[in-house]
């Protein structure tokens, strides 16, 4: 925990405000969420930004757990469920609600242009999660050699990311990065 | 409900009771290291045949283009269609409560070693790596994309990336900037 302990409502409307930008997901929003928690309320550092990424691309589940990490960093158990409903509750109520509607708008063309206008939004927004987490896991040469090994290994082959994951925890223990 | 009832996909073999979209979704969130989608698409389509590919297709198109987390949004649209709200909610709570339980004990693990030299070092590389591994999402995602170069999405990619990445803008002015640019240039090139 911090001493900038925020309270939960903040948490919670914090995170219901990002998610309504996460399109794509939620590594859409990691860029945001990274300037809440390290920028703006400063609740942790890059380094455990980072840390918080990696735990949660770890873990089973959807990526979104992130939010409940940094809903724990700050303001424990509670924290953790509290940024998890803001950030799935919006969303979720708002999906129950337009997908009763879309099949009426299925071949409406403006439904086609705002999906076609979408996909690059999202493309340039995980790019530059891609970019925060790069930046925040450290600019040390090995760090950053580890990061493009792990990228050139998840384009070209299938591999389990978990494999991935065991063999950069073994050169860290190593001592090697 | 009822019109979720007739919103229902046809084709599929059997509706799913609610215990079972409980299960399925405690499952697919559990399987799924990394990123679900691979695992509900296995699961719903393949295994249990609740939906069709077409369907899941369909489905996951919408949840791409509604606000918040895909896959969230994916177990909401598919509990309602075959079990109104009630079903919505089962299928939510299956995918959220395990894994959120799971990486809530790796929270209090990660405050109370996350000091210990040897952790910290294990868990920097593991870091380094994740990042490698959203970028290697990146290049795929940006494939199709880059296959036609004078495509004028590319554009707003780039300047997504740029003021959000590197410039560190707030995400919501970035949004307002560019999503009336990106359905413009859509609406150009299709017009």
């Amino acid at each position: 925990m911090t001493d900038n302990t925020p309270s939960l409502w903040t948490l919670a409307i914090n995170f219901a405000f990002i998610s309504l930008f996460a399109i794509g997901g939620a590594n859409a929003a990691v860029p945001e969420m990274h300037r809440l928690s390290v920028v703006v309320m400063q609740w942790m550092n890059d380094r455990q930004f980072a840390d918080t990424f990696a735990l949660a691309q770890m873990a089973p589940g959807p990526n979104v757990l992130i939010v409940t990490l940094i809903g724990y960093h700050v303001a424990g158990i509670a924290g953790g469920i509290v940024a998890t409903a803001g950030m799935c509750g919006p969303a979720c109520i708002f999906a129950f609600w337009f997908a009763r509607v879309w099949d009426r708008f299925k071949h409406a063309k403006w439904r086609i242009v705002i999906a076609a206008a979408l996909t690059p939004l999202s493309l340039g927004l995980v790019a530059a999660s891609a970019y925060v987490v790069t930046r925040a896991a450290g600019q040390a040469p090995k760090a950053l050699a580890i990061t493009a090994a792990t990228a050139v290994l998840a384009f070209t082959t299938r591999l389990n990311p978990l494999w991935l994951f065991a063999i950069a925890a073994a050169l860290g223990l190593a001592g090697l990065v | 409900m009822s019109e979720s009832v007739s919103n229902a996909p046809q084709p599929s073999a059997q509706t799913p009771t609610l215990a079972q979209i409980l299960v399925s979704f405690s499952l697919i969130s559990l399987y799924g290291f990394g990123g679900v989608l691979a695992w509900s698409r296995r699961i719903m389509v393949e295994e249990r045949r609740w939906m069709t590919p077409e369907e899941f297709n369909d489905a996951y198109a919408l949840c791409q283009f509604l606000p918040g987390p895909n896959i969230v949004n994916l177990s909401v649209v598919f509990g309602s269609r075959v079990r109104g709200a009630t079903g919505a909610a089962m299928a939510l709570a299956g995918l959220l409560l395990p894994p959120v339980v799971i990486v809530t004990v790796l929270g209090m693990l990660y405050a109370s070693y996350g000091e210990v030299a040897a952790i910290g070092q294990a868990l920097a590389a593991v870091a380094a790596a994740a990042a490698g591994l959203l970028i290697a999402t990146v290049v795929k995602m940006a494939a199709p994309l880059l296959r036609d170069w004078r495509n004028p999405g590319l554009v707003v990619a780039a300047a997504a990336f740029a003021a959000v990445g590197p410039l560190g803008w707030p995400l919501p002015w970035v949004f307002a900037g560019l999503a009336p640019l990106s359905v413009a240039l859509a609406w150009w090139v299709r017009r």
